[in-house]
């Protein structure tokens, strides 16, 4: 990645605690920082709790973030309020493709009414000859036909409304946009439809992605850079090849040696590697720190040289 | 594979386009209304209910029309006739009644005119029951309606903004409706019998002043449910205000529970209504509700049961057809069942 | 060996509003004993179906419209509803996706494991409540004397799963049938669930018929699989024939569709949507989304084909008369790899 490439989202000690002074305190996101350059998309992995979805909804602004800063093309928009104006020209700007494709469409209307609520909320189109036309336009792109415009989102597989709500989020022309798990409620054959689909609207509209998975394989495929989250923090990123190459912290190394690949004779010899949560116990001052180019690890300053070692021995083609 | 008989050209490959078909949707198109009132006609039970309702309704509706005498015209050279149909041939309708085990003709008594009869009978002051019964459910039927338009009103608001809003002002407001709730409903009454006159406001806005209760509760537990849905966060980062989205978001798919809550509001007022009449403190003669037309029934009950049995029957009609009605719709817009 | 389960020839309907759906359409496959038959497909495919007529727990609504179960020489679907009761749970069982959903919140996790063996009348209170500690500890849950009074609400999601697997095997049923048990799991917990069951499997031999979508999982624990595309069994055979020589178009489309960690370019996914079963398209249902499809393939469904003893597809592909089509670059790589592999051992057997 050129280093010279255009910051489009920058996270700085992001926090959001939920519950907040209160016995039940959820810590979802503790002090996350990260920056996503235009037109990338950005991997964000996890298990389930680890504040992946949190960042995603933060960012969108579904909740207002207990501390940190977000930058959106250089402005802080954590804090701009809510039903504000500059809140109104900020949805337009990000947008969300959400997991449930059976519960992100709303049952009650019409797929037309569903996608054009984009277009009437910011004016974008005059009449309702022009909002159908844009419509039809936003259905042909997710590879649906005006036929569609008129039936209700139950008709629909899974695969077909997880393009619907595409098209919804595209219907205001985003710059950036969050897909939150969009294809872990897909079988196989359509995820790679759905994937596909994204990455060629990615390039014919310059978006910025910000994709959050638990699915590792697919999250590589489609990802340049990838964090790994854990407990609300980011425990290793670094650009996708890499990752995968040459997990340096525990955890990644954990999560990766339990992606079932589809090949028996792999699977076979398959080791599970453990994560021990006690390496993260010693109440040091832990950081992410830079390893190699771009790679940054959270680590301890002691830990840092030993990565740096390992990520060197790894770097080195086996003889 | 001998046995198949495979024709030339078989193997050549398929080149026609297939992108239109794979898309095709081949059930026809249903709206969700649709989609329920199929639901609710595989119910029959439901589908007499709501005959039956309708029935009542338009004969309710319709009693100034179809009535045979005004309700309150007293005439006690009549009272208590038993009913009689036609020229008495029916068992039940007779105008006979057994008064110290000897069939006595009532009507003949009352020296009541040839031709001149009460299908139902009339009651101590000589009115028609029939016509007092009409009457009575047109009344008892608008409270029920009242009580409802109050539920509508009060109810729907206020648990979307509880629900909605959540947190402190959430707090609060759920606070109140316990306060609320814990008054009991006669109380209510009581005291308002002492502001306003007992009439049919009074009752209404004592039926009001806690109906809605419910109708709120429900409606705020489904509001936070439907508020965590992906479609309503999908609308929110569209920047859609909070009156559109209640409106275009939460209200229609509320609308299966306003629906249901609604049909056992009817029911509730309706009864009441005919409890506090019962009681003394309803409608003041000398106008008719079910409940007026009960309390004075049972008055006479060991001796000239009809005057209760009638009442108690359209009562009993109502209440069961709308609770009946209302399971059905519960089922209809269940999209699961 | 031999086969504890024979399904043959199962067709099954499902009424709705619209018209009957076929859901199943003659299915026919056996399990045997001591193997996992991992039966693969997407949703409405009919897994899932097919394997709750097995159990005899389908909805309202089916009407079965012909086939056999055989099990130990009795045809299931003619059985009472009282002899199948006698059945589940103890010769039969199931595990389900959601972990949350399967266990009374309300009820001790001891009792619950225990419960299949009070019903069924296998043994008394105080043996079941032994059985209970050792099938727990069997599963995995530490400490499991001690935890036996707890609730599910104070177990993690895994936990919670192994406890739903321990009550299913706590009568060592001779048949265990698995619904996507790991799809609503995170990865490293499935990892470690996967590997559970083939521990079990060894330890109280039972077979398990395991369904998933997820071709991932079905390498890592299948002995045979079973692909179902619409209602049909359209290829089987043992995993590595599956994998590493498959035949039908869809099991080409399916792998081809599973991005592996040294994917690159662009991902090769399966045009179009699964046909509606209200009205199954005539011939091959995948034909209208398989970039393969011959004429023929409209115009008659096509029978099996057998590849090798145990390896059999439906496909008009493997019909002699047929052109020889190259599968899709991924498949063709991964035979390729298989066949290097092959290769090499035999030269190692050769040196050796």
């Amino acid at each position: 990645m050129d280093k010279d490439k255009k910051v489009l989202v920058s996270v700085k000690h992001l926090k959001q605690y939920f519950s907040q002074g209160k016995k039940s305190e959820v810590k979802a996101i503790d002090d996350v920082s990260f920056e996503i350059y235009e037109g990338e998309t950005f991997g964000l992995v996890g298990e389930s709790g680890s504040g992946k979805s949190t960042t995603g909804r933060s960012i969108i602004r579904l909740y207002n973030p207990t501390d940190g800063e977000i930058l959106f093309d250089g402005r802080d928009i954590s804090k701009i309020k809510n039903h504000s104006r500059e809140m109104k020209a900020f949805r337009k700007e990000i947008q969300m493709i959400f997991q449930d494709p059976y519960a992100s469409l709303n049952p009650r209307m019409k797929v037309k009414d569903i996608i054009a609520e984009g277009l009437h909320i910011h004016h974008l189109v005059k009449n309702e000859a022009e909002c159908d036309a844009r419509v039809n336009e936003l259905l042909e792109l997710v590879g649906l036909n005006k036929d569609h415009a008129t039936r209700y989102p139950h008709e629909f597989s899974g695969g077909q409304r997880q393009r619907i709500g595409i098209a919804r989020a595209l219907a205001v022309k985003p710059k950036f946009i969050i897909a939150d798990e969009p294809i872990s409620a897909l079988d196989v054959s359509i995820q790679a439809q759905v994937v596909n689909l994204m990455k060629e609207i990615q390039e014919q509209q310059n978006l910025t992605y910000l994709f959050i998975a638990h699915d590792l394989s697919m999250v590589k495929y489609i990802s340049d850079r990838i964090a790994v989250m854990h407990n609300g923090k980011i425990m290793e990123l670094a650009p996708a090849d890499d990752i995968y190459n040459r997990p340096l912290h525990p955890y990644t190394q954990s999560l990766l040696s339990a992606v079932p690949l589809p090949d028996p004779k792999i699977e076979r010899q398959r080791r599970r590697i453990d994560y021990d949560h006690a390496i993260e116990a010693d109440n040091t001052d832990r950081q992410l720190r830079e390893v190699a180019d771009e790679h940054y690890v959270y680590a301890t300053e002691a830990e840092l040289a030993s990565y740096q070692t390992a990520n060197a021995a790894m770097m080195t083609p086996p003889a | 594979m001998a046995d198949i008989k495979i024709p030339a050209g078989s193997f050549k490959p398929l080149t026609q386009d297939t992108h239109e078909a794979q898309e095709k949707i081949s059930a026809p198109s249903l709206t969700f209304t649709q989609d329920a009132l199929r639901r609710l006609k595989q119910n029959k039970v439901a589908v007499v209910s709501l005959i039956v309702l309708l029935i009542v309704m338009l004969a309710a509706l319709l009693a100034p029309v179809i009535a045979p005498q005004s309700p309150n015209t007293q005439n006690v050279a009549y009272a208590n006739l038993p009913p009689k149909i036609g020229s008495g041939n029916i068992p039940g309708f007779t105008g006979k009644m057994n008064v110290g085990g000897v069939e006595v003709d009532k009507y003949q008594q009352a020296g009541v005119p040839k031709g001149k009869t009460f299908i139902l009978g009339t009651d101590y002051l000589g009115r028609d029951l029939l016509s007092r019964i009409l009457y009575g459910t047109r009344l008892s039927l608008l409270i029920g309606i009242l009580a409802t338009l109050v539920d509508l009103l009060i109810g729907i608001p206020y648990g979307i903004v509880s629900g909605w809003r959540g947190g402190r002002l959430d707090m609060f407001m759920q606070r109140v409706t316990e306060i609320i709730s814990s008054i009991p409903n006669l109380i209510v009454v009581v005291l308002m019998m002492l502001v306003l006159r007992p009439g049919l406001l009074s009752i209404v806005i004592a039926i009001g002043f806690t109906g809605w209760i419910t109708m709120a509760r429900l409606i705020r537990a489904q509001t936070f449910q439907l508020k965590e849905q992906e479609f309503v966060l999908a609308a929110r980062t569209l920047g859609e205000s909070s009156t559109k989205i209640a409106w275009k978001h939460l209200i229609p798919n509320l609308s299966s529970t306003i629906i249901i809550q609604t049909m056992f509001t009817i029911p509730s007022a309706i009864f009441f209504e005919a409890f506090l009449s019962f009681i003394g403190i309803g409608i003041p003669a000398p106008n008719a509700s079910l409940g007026t037309l009960l309390s004075d029934g049972q008055k006479a009950f060991r001796f000239l049961p009809y005057q209760m049995w009638y009442p108690a029957a359209v009562l009993c009609v109502i209440m069961i057809a709308v609770n009946l009605l209302a399971d059905g719709l519960r089922d209809a817009f269940d999209p699961k069942s | 060996m031999a086969n504890i389960l024979e399904v043959k020839h199962l067709s099954i309907d499902f009424k709705t509003y619209a018209g009957n759906v076929h859901a199943i359409r003659d299915v026919s496959f056996n399990l045997k004993k001591g193997e996992t038959l991992a039966i693969v497909g997407e949703s409405g495919s009919g897994k899932s179906v097919t394997v709750r007529s097995i159990m005899g727990l389908l909805a309202g609504n089916a009407h079965i419209k012909g086939g056999t179960i055989k099990y130990h020489d009795e045809d299931l679907l003619q059985k009472p509803e009282q002899e199948m009761n006698a059945l589940r749970g103890s010769d039969i069982a199931m595990i389900f996706q959601d972990p949350m959903t399967s266990l009374d919140p309300t009820m001790p996790i001891g009792k619950q494991v225990a419960e299949p063996l009070l019903i069924h009348k296998t043994m008394n209170k105080e043996e079941a409540m032994k059985r209970a500690q050792s099938v727990l500890e069997l599963v995995g849950i530490p400490n499991a004397k001690a935890r036996m009074k707890d609730y599910p609400h104070q177990f993690s999601g895994g936990q919670r799963q192994r406890i739903v697997i321990a009550i299913a095997i706590v009568d060592y049923p001779q048949i265990l049938i698995a619904d996507e048990p790991t799809t609503a799991l995170d990865v490293t917990v499935q990892a470690q669930i996967i590997d559970l069951m083939k521990e079990l499997q060894r330890k109280i031999e039972t077979s398990i018929i395991f369904i998933t979508h997820d071709l991932g999982v079905v390498a890592g624990i299948a002995d045979r699989v079973a692909v179902m595309y619409a209602g049909k069994i359209i290829e089987y055979g043992l995993v590595d024939e599956i994998f590493y020589e498959p035949k039908h178009p869809y099991t080409w489309g399916l792998l081809n569709s599973m991005p592996t960690l040294d994917t690159a370019g662009r991902l090769e996914a399966i045009p179009g949507t699964p046909p509606d079963l209200l009205d199954p398209p005539k011939g091959d249902a995948f034909a209208p989304r398989n970039p393969y499809a011959l004429q023929i393939d409209v115009e008659q469904e096509p029978p099996f084909f057998q590849v090798s003893k145990t390896h059999f597809a439906a496909t008009w592909l493997l019909h002699p008369d047929a052109p020889s089509v190259e599968p899709p670059a991924a498949v063709r790589a991964m035979m390729a790899k298989y066949q290097a592999a092959q290769v090499q051992a035999k030269v190692g057997t050769i040196d050796g």
